[in-house]
């Protein structure tokens, strides 16, 4: 078990490398100007001139990983916040990214595994079918439309809800104000769609499964009645692959979605992607996507080791 | 115990078809293979089926519109931007009649009817209000009854909803023209018996926007004036309603009296000099284009046809998602089946290399695509090399299952006894076995790339709008800050792509079920 965590770990690792490494040479090969600035023009330049950026692209590569190891410096903002080290751009964007995401998870996981074993037990009844459809059409419609629709009513029609997110200020300074919660709620209500009807999905079909299992006859034949049988044993053995995909979930959720983040103007890390692309802030955009790259990559490790420990019969690295 | 046996003598015994070759019989029916088998199983499942039926609706759709309309894929008309269905003359059906719901204040009422007035009264004779709203020229459709309710400034005013022509409420416009055109103009008139050319408005203190060619009648602030008896100018009572409201006009009139139609604004000689007219729009666009304004889903927000563009964003998905899935799918099965079927070194090799293809997300690749490559090879390609550069890595992985599971079976010895050669062995006999899986993963890719192609383009990130064709992306991401005035921009695009998105899950769905029994409802 230990042996296969640190294989897949240097892989990561390995995989990582060679994808920064080429995101690195393809975005700073793009031409760059020094930013123009005539009280900061002297510090501007002398930073410019530490990271290497009239040098080679190879040279500058170099200098990049020297300051990444030795000072975790992955480069400096121009544009969105001048001067400010690119790491801690990002990090601002994390928390209103993860409180969108969080919330809707929240929401949406046990909604989502309710449904799904509601429509497990009720299988090929009509009230599985419809769960079944619905599910089928929520998933297949695209999250923006979600969001006009949530916008539209929620907002146009009804008034309840604010269009977009309130900026830090108007909500008294903090993410964690009731007043930014109700303006997180339209973001929160659209991603949240899609996500239930997932996880309604997931945990029907492994529902389905194990609820046709022989243990589950056994249990029955021993005299467990139906709703025992069910939480004891099926439930719990349908949660082995859904618990682990929750977790990879989790992780994936620092990305955010860039589409949800732009429509409700959330100050996170997808519309960070957007903003360093259009204003050409290139060491931002390349922190952006080394994060990217590694998130996703560590969602797909966790998906794939929490399964031995959630499970410990799942032997892992073997074929 | 008792012998029961029967004692038979041999003589009794015949042989029943002696000096008789036995073959094989042939079967009445034909055998069902295994595709046969899958395509039985795909008509049972209604859903997948409709599913089929609506794509192949959308694809005859986003084909033939083009032929349904006069208008071309480029033609615009700025004036008639972000108006909704309409086919001229279906004015007060309420259907694709161009209207708009909206609350209108009074002054606002008078100057939309007096729209329907000033084209009633080409020749300034002063038309009455029966004959503007007579006139099919009359943007409104229908007029409630009066609220009183409380304007931005907290005071009581009196409201009217209404039921407005987009189309025609555009109205009157100015144009400078040559002197030739002006005959054309007087020729096409009389030649249709449609009134194109307007009596000039006067710039004086009544007239509130001189550049707006609907202020034909006498205001002042938008109130409406009027001059009584005695020649004073006294407000127009309008408390009690428009009926029986004279409007009264300000052209230009020469010295007996007959209003200007033209105005000489500049230029040097006969032929270069310009001219001013002012031109009822809707009759302009006839006598400009040949042919009525028919937008069967209205205008987008520059002003294209909403249709054509719509269909030419469905080509462009469509096109882009089938090339992906076939690409991807050769790809993934050579890559696959080279991994499965030769397996150690070169599995071992092959598999980190697509390890680490899927391990670049996405969306870094097709940014990085568009910065690098769009210039030169236009943003399509790019968008679609992004696509295939991991998309085939899932249908790879699925191939090369096959191939662990079958490589080892009995007939692939057999066919390598009898002397079948490597390129034999993955495609003639174990290739085939796992055609259903892949095929169904294949239609599977479809839907995401619908999705991912309207997302990228929703973003700005790739940019596929150009005046002959656009994304259904492009056309959301037009509308994304103008729709709750002009919903049809947003819903129009919405539907489609949601209708396209549900319909491929449901027949990628249906093509699993229908090659894989065993994996009814489990997802994978």
């Amino acid at each position: 078990m230990l042996k296969y965590v640190i294989k897949r770990l240097v892989l990561m690792v390995f995989t990582l490398f060679i994808i920064v490494t080429m995101t690195f040479i393809l975005v700073h090969i793009l031409p760059r100007e020094m930013p123009t600035d005539k009280v900061q023009a002297q510090a501007i330049a002398a930073r410019w001139e530490a990271l290497g950026y009239n040098k080679p692209v190879l040279q500058q590569y170099g200098i990049y990983l020297k300051n990444i190891f030795t000072k975790w410096d992955f480069g400096t903002s121009w544009y969105i916040a001048p001067r400010k080290p690119a790491l801690e751009v990002l990090t601002s964007r994390f928390l209103p990214t993860l409180l969108v995401n969080f919330y809707s998870m929240i929401f949406s996981v046990p909604v989502g595994i309710a449904l799904g074993v509601y429509a497990a037990i009720r299988k090929n009844k009509w009230d599985d079918s419809l769960i079944s459809t619905l599910v089928m059409v929520f998933i297949s419609v695209p999250s923006y439309v979600y969001a006009f629709l949530v916008q539209y009513f929620l907002y146009f029609k009804l008034g309840w809800l604010p269009l977009i997110m309130y900026s830090l200020a108007d909500a008294g300074g903090s993410y964690f104000t009731g007043k930014m919660f109700v303006s997180m709620i339209p973001a929160v209500i659209a991603l949240s769609f899609g996500s239930i009807a997932g996880y309604t999905r997931f945990v029907r079909a492994e529902l389905t499964e194990s609820l046709t299992s022989e243990y589950m006859l056994l249990a029955r034949t021993k005299g467990l009645t139906r709703a025992q049988a069910t939480s004891r044993h099926a439930l719990k053995n349908a949660m082995v692959p859904i618990l682990p995909s929750i977790l990879s979930e989790f992780i994936g959720l620092l990305s955010g979605s860039m589409i949800i983040e732009k429509i409700f103007s959330i100050p996170g890390v997808g519309q960070l992607y957007i903003r360093s692309l259009s204003l050409f802030d290139y060491d931002v955009f390349m922190m952006d996507c080394v994060f990217y790259t590694f998130i996703g990559l560590l969602a797909g490790i966790v998906l794939d080791l929490s399964y031995g420990f959630i499970d410990p019969r799942i032997r892992m690295g073997e074929k | 115990m008792a012998d029961t046996t029967k004692k038979i003598s041999p003589e009794k015994f015949t042989f029943v078809n002696i000096g008789e070759r036995l073959t094989d019989v042939k079967f009445d029916d034909k055998p069902i293979g295994y595709f046969k088998d899958a395509w039985i199983r795909f008509r049972k499942n209604k859903a997948s089926v409709v599913a089929a039926g609506i794509i192949l609706l959308i694809f005859l759709f986003s084909i033939v519109a083009p032929f349904l309309t006069k208008n071309e894929n480029s033609f615009m008309d700025t004036y008639f931007a972000k108006k909704g269905p309409y086919i001229y003359g279906l004015n007060k059906t309420g259907f694709m009649d161009g209207g708009v719901e909206r609350d209108f204040s009074e002054v606002g009422l008078i100057s939309k009817v007096a729209i329907g007035i000033g084209a009633a009264d080409w020749d300034g004779h002063g038309a009455t209000l029966e004959e503007g709203m007579a006139s099919d020229q009359q943007p409104m459709l229908l007029i409630g009854e009066p609220e009183i309710k409380l304007d931005a400034t907290k005071k009581e005013k009196r409201y009217y909803h209404g039921r407005i022509n987009a189309y025609a409420e555009v109205g009157f416009i100015y144009k400078s023209i040559e002197q030739a055109e002006l005959q054309h103009m007087r020729d096409w008139e009389a030649e249709t018996g449609l009134h194109l050319l307007y009596p000039l408005v006067e710039d004086n203190k009544y007239n509130v926007d001189p550049a707006d060619a609907n202020n034909w009648y006498k205001s002042k602030k938008y109130q409406p004036v009027y001059t009584n008896e005695k020649g004073k100018i006294k407000n127009l009572d309008i408390e009690a309603g428009l009926v029986g409201m004279q409007l009264e006009d300000n052209y230009k009139r020469d010295a007996d009296g007959n209003p200007v139609y033209y105005e000489f604004t500049g230029g040097g000689t006969l032929e270069t000099a310009a001219y001013k007219v002012r031109v009822l729009y809707n009759n302009y666009y006839i006598y400009k284009n040949g042919f009525e304004p028919r937008y069967f889903f209205g205008t987008d927000s520059q002003g294209y046809d909403l249709m054509l563009r719509l269909a030419g964003g469905l080509r462009l998905s469509l096109m882009l998602a089938v090339s992906v899935s076939v690409i991807n799918f050769i790809i993934g099965a050579a890559y696959g089946a080279i991994e499965g079927f030769y397996g150690g070194l070169t599995d071992l090799l092959m598999e980190r290399v697509s390890d680490i293809l899927s391990g670049v997300p996405f969306i870094i690749v097709a940014t990085l695509f568009q910065i690098h490559l769009s210039a030169k090879l236009g943003a399509i390609p790019c968008l679609l090399f992004a696509y295939i550069l991991n998309g085939w890595i899932g249908i790879a992985y699925r191939v090369r299952t096959q191939f662990y599971r079958f490589k080892k079976q009995e007939f692939v010895l057999a066919a390598r006894t009898l002397g079948a050669r490597d390129r034999r062995l993955i495609w003639k006999h174990i290739f085939p076995n796992s055609l259903g899986t892949i095929v169904t993963s294949t239609a599977l890719i479809i839907p995401g790339v619908i999705f991912n192609e309207s997302m990228l383009s929703y973003l700005g990130i790739v940019k596929l709008g150009t005046a002959q064709t656009t994304s259904l992306g492009t056309l959301l991401s037009d509308a994304s800050a103008i729709w709750t005035n002009y919903p049809h921009l947003m819903i129009l695009p919405a539907l489609f792509i949601s209708l396209l998105e549900i319909s491929f899950n449901l027949f990628g769905n249906g093509l699993r079920d229908a090659f894989n029994p065993s994996l009814r409802n489990v997802e994978d």
